[in-house]
């Protein structure tokens, strides 16, 4: 059987509400987001963006996540043959009140960013063992 | 009963054939390439090349870098891990076996090609075959 082939996604160029004071473009990181029992979890792809230019921070109930390119690695070259733009990354989730935004972790590896949001005691599912 | 005696068809037919020869396994089992994954940007520095891919989240030994006169293969298997008890709400990423061939506009010297994968991005340094260069002739 022909293996599912992998297809190339074009990135999606994110639309601004404000403008910026500076040029620059920023891109939507693409995002898995998984839950369980415990938290709910969002990955987020951003190749090219170095731990140290990740923000993410938490503000009235909206997590922000904005990852910056260097873009000094590309001094010096040339582009000959391009296939996907390069830019920054910068993606928005608004909360609900289930989550404990007081527990938010995150962990990045290879471009690949981890955003644990653990939920809210009340709303973990309790066992009730039967007396 | 009136043969189908339309040129027309018998030349819709042959497409349809090749076609189908294409979506078949048998001729892309036979080249290097399949599809256009990953998104590869070929630059040039000085007078060798740099070719930049993203490939996030794959580890090192799951890709593999094969060069040869000019192409460059690039294979290799790009993994997303689930938990079993998660549910999924959103599923952007992909992931699966890629296999791409890219061919570059002059010799490659195999034995100084390098690479590097940080952060997501596999940088593939490509030094220009000393036999690829013009060599100046001087007139005696």
């Amino acid at each position: 059987m022909t293996p599912q082939e992998l297809q190339v996604q074009q990135k999606r160029e994110l639309e601004q509400k404000q403008e910026g004071t500076v040029p620059a473009r920023f891109f939507v990181p693409n995002a898995d987001i998984y839950e369980t029992d415990q938290a709910l979890t969002v990955v987020l792809e951003m190749p090219g963006v170095d731990k140290s230019n990740i923000d993410v921070h938490v503000e009235e109930d909206v997590l922000n996540v904005e990852g910056r390119i260097d873009f000094s690695k590309y001094q010096g070259l040339t582009p000959i043959y391009t296939e996907y733009p390069v830019g920054h990354f910068r993606r928005g989730f608004s909360l609900s009140n289930r989550i404990n935004q007081h527990k938010i972790s995150a962990e990045m590896s290879d471009g690949v960013l981890t955003i644990t949001l653990p939920k809210v005691e009340e709303v973990k599912p309790r066992r009730i063992s039967i007396g | 009963m009136v043969a189908n005696l339309d040129p027309l068809h018998a030349l819709l037919t042959l497409q349809r054939a090749l076609d189908r020869s294409f979506d078949s396994d048998w001729l892309r089992g036979s080249t290097a390439g399949i599809g256009t994954f990953p998104p590869i940007n070929i630059f040039q520095q000085g007078e060798d090349f740099v070719a930049l891919v993203e490939l996030p989240g794959v580890s090192k030994d799951a890709v593999e870098i094969q060069a040869k006169d000019r192409s460059i293969r690039l294979s290799g298997r790009k993994t997303i891990a689930f938990q079993d008890t998660a549910s999924v709400h959103r599923r952007e990423r992909v992931s699966g076996v890629f296999d791409r061939t890219t061919t570059l506009p002059v010799q490659v010297d195999v034995d100084r090609l390098r690479a590097e994968y940080k952060d997501g991005v596999l940088a593939l340094f490509i030094p220009r075959a000393e036999s690829d260069k013009p060599r100046a002739i001087k007139i005696g």
